[in-house]
């Protein structure tokens, strides 16, 4: 990694809260706790990847970051700006520097207007270029997302799913952004179109100098692209560290369970992996457990979880986890229940990803 | 891993066309379709028919030889004379200038109105409850005695200000698209609400573009199938309203002729004369029937999922 490392994107104690009403007068009843207390930073030129099962709260993060969500609580800190409290005429001007990818590459284009008026969307808001540059810009985009110039006037459902989400990209790229929040961009997609998509999105970082927010459910795309990776379980980050590092030696029994499920390609070796199966489902959002949220499920789970939340703390050099334990002051009160679960289990290590 | 990137833009930049203004796109489609050309046709032909009609066939249409009444068809009177003998072609075409007009403004007028409100109500959720009541009300209110009151308050200031015939047809225009927009409002905002949860519209929302270009930009190009149908369906209501409202004296004098009031003229006539249902009828009908297809047509040319197939 380079040494001088600036934070592009700092993010601290995000909070997103849906509201829930209910009742004759539709008041509010409760919230779902979507995002609760999120704090990441994302350095300049790095790809952070975010994963987590379904409905942990992803998506809405990725998006609160780029401020499409009114924020509950919390401070987002844009290149030195904070925007967590900004409204949305003064974020407008912000827009140009962060840019997002879709999901669903078929819904995130609007069916009524061409390639070249969805690429130019954003250079008609921002830009001040006119009719020939551009169309010119236009066709630059098209050229670097490799798409044909001659699809500029067709319409979206002319093109396949890899060839929208090239479009997508095209868009999010007309300002010259400086950081993109890509939310599972590749889900949508067939795994061959997915491979080329990724290495699409690799080669405009090298050549744009891009900071990638990137959410993923696919643990072997998020190994393959980021960094950095972050684990989010129930609305939170549980474990956050350098990609190897966590791939490894993760710290979270949440992580491990994760780890244990990625798909190992050799057979001989796949035979021996011992998956870490969680029993009974997550929680509701808008009714979380007592104590760390993943006491419920969590093989390690000892009395202290049910109680307290554990706080993310630096476990080791830039290996961040909230578990309890990883907390040496409170692994030390537990008489010596914590000698049988503090150390990594050998026989879920690793899978043999570098054996 | 090899990058498959295509890089093959270069190289047929030669045959490179620059984006041309799509409406070329939706006359090509609005031309393959036999039905709108066909309704297309039919409507110039009756806008011809009532604006070109009376330099052709200069007749009087309020002038009244009684000795020649209730004629049929004959080369003086091509489609006859009514009861005070006055000819009924001439007054078909002097007719239908007032009922095509009234029908095509007020429905343009309700449609802008429904539209707006639609909009409003369904992308902004503070204004949804407010004016959807509003919609609700107007929805229960009797609309004959509306209008009446609406005719009895407003007729004689309108008609000071702007002259007899254009304070009349301000008047009606107004009362019939104060009274129609209810149906277009509640469409436009069940679509509206759907629209706006799409992704699209959030990737608009994430570049900055405010509002107000979202609802033009990306929300009203996409509910536009069913400002489509609610227009045509109104022009039909619109030219029937009127001759109601006509009828029952509110409307235009009845020295005034409109297909309408000519058609409610008749119905007393009916079985000795019924020619004199017929002609009205008929023109009434064809304009609906020519301006749905033409609005069918147009909506398949805006659309392009369907274009070019």
């Amino acid at each position: 990694m380079t040494s001088p490392r600036k934070a592009l994107v700092e993010v601290r104690d995000l909070k997103m809260h849906f509201p829930i009403s209910g009742g004759l007068l539709r008041r509010q009843v409760g919230a779902v706790k979507a995002v609760d207390g999120v704090s990441f930073d994302i350095f300049e030129g790095e790809t952070l990847g975010i994963v987590g099962e379904s409905g942990c709260g992803k998506s809405t993060c990725g998006r609160a970051v780029l401020r499409l969500y009114d924020i509950t609580e919390g401070s987002i800190k844009i290149d030195g700006t904070e925007i967590g409290t900004m409204g949305q005429g003064q974020l407008r001007r912000m827009r140009p520097k962060m840019q997002m990818v879709f999901q669903d590459p078929q819904a995130c284009l609007n069916p009524r207007m061409t390639v070249a008026g969805i690429i130019a969307e954003p250079l008609d808001e921002h830009g001040k270029l006119s009719g020939k540059a551009k169309l010119d810009r236009v066709y630059e985009l098209m050229d670097a997302v490799g798409l044909n110039r001659n699809f500029a006037n067709r319409y979206p459902h002319a093109f396949s799913g890899g060839q929208r989400q090239r479009i997508g990209i095209a868009r999010a790229l007309a300002l010259n952004p400086r950081f993109i929040v890509c939310d599972e961009p590749i889900a949508a997609l067939d795994v061959s179109i997915q491979a080329q998509v990724v290495n699409l999105l690799e080669k405009l970082q090298d050549e744009f100098g891009l900071t990638y927010m990137f959410i993923s459910h696919d643990l072997s795309m998020v190994k393959h692209i980021a960094d950095r990776v972050a684990v989010m379980y129930l609305g939170k980050v549980v474990e956050l560290a350098e990609r190897d590092e966590l791939y490894e030696r993760p710290l979270h029994p949440y992580t491990e369970a994760l780890m244990s499920a990625v798909p190992e390609p050799d057979p001989a070796i796949e035979a021996k992996v011992e998956r870490i199966i969680l029993r009974g489902d997550v929680p509701s959002p808008s009714n979380p457990p007592k104590g760390c949220n993943f006491s419920t499920r969590c093989p390690k789970v000892m009395d202290i979880c049910r109680k307290l939340d554990p706080e993310y703390r630096e476990a080791r050099p830039g290996h961040f986890v909230a578990c309890h334990l990883h907390d040496a002051g409170i692994m030390d009160n537990q008489t010596n229940a914590g000698s049988a679960g503090a150390p990594p289990r050998n026989e879920h290590k690793q899978q043999g990803e570098d054996a | 891993m090899t990058d498959t990137t295509p890089v093959t833009a270069a190289e047929d930049v030669h045959d490179l066309r620059p984006p041309r203004n799509q409406w070329w796109d939706v006359w090509d489609q609005f031309k393959s379709h036999k039905g709108a050309m066909a309704g297309m046709f039919v409507f110039i032909s009756i806008l011809l028919f009532v604006f070109a009609g009376p330099w052709v066939w200069q007749v009087d249409p309020g002038l009244i030889d009684i000795r020649s009444r209730n004629q049929g068809s004959s080369w003086a009177h091509p489609m006859g004379t009514d009861q005070l003998g006055r000819d009924l072609l001439a007054r078909m075409m002097y007719g239908g200038r007032i009922s095509v007009a009234v029908g095509l403004t007020a429905m343009l007028l309700g449609l802008v109105l429904g539209t707006l409100i639609g909009v409003l109500a369904g992308y902004f959720k503070l204004m949804d409850g407010p004016l959807m009541r509003v919609t609700d009300l107007f929805l229960a209110l009797p609309l004959l005695p509306l209008l009446l009151i609406l005719v009895t308050l407003f007729r004689d200031p309108l008609e000071g200000a702007f002259g007899q015939a254009a304070g009349v047809f301000a008047l009606i225009v107004v009362a019939i698209a104060v009274t129609s927009w209810m149906q277009t409002a509640r469409i436009v905002r069940g679509d509206v609400l759907a629209l706006k949860e799409r992704e699209f519209v959030l990737a608009a929302r994430s570049i900055g573009t405010p509002a107000r270009r979202i609802s033009t930009r990306h929300i009203l190009p996409n509910v536009m199938s069913p400002i489509m149908v609610s227009a045509t369906l109104g022009i039909a209501s619109a030219i029937i309203t009127e001759s109601a409202l006509s009828f029952l004296g509110l409307g235009f004098p009845p020295d005034f002729p409109t297909w309408g009031r000519i058609l409610y003229d008749g119905r007393d006539w009916i079985e000795q004369y019924p020619a004199r249902v017929v002609w009205p009828g008929v023109l009434i009908s064809l304009t609906v029937l020519s301006v749905n297809y033409i609005g069918d047509g147009l909506r398949d040319a805006l659309d392009p999922r369907i274009r070019g197939r």
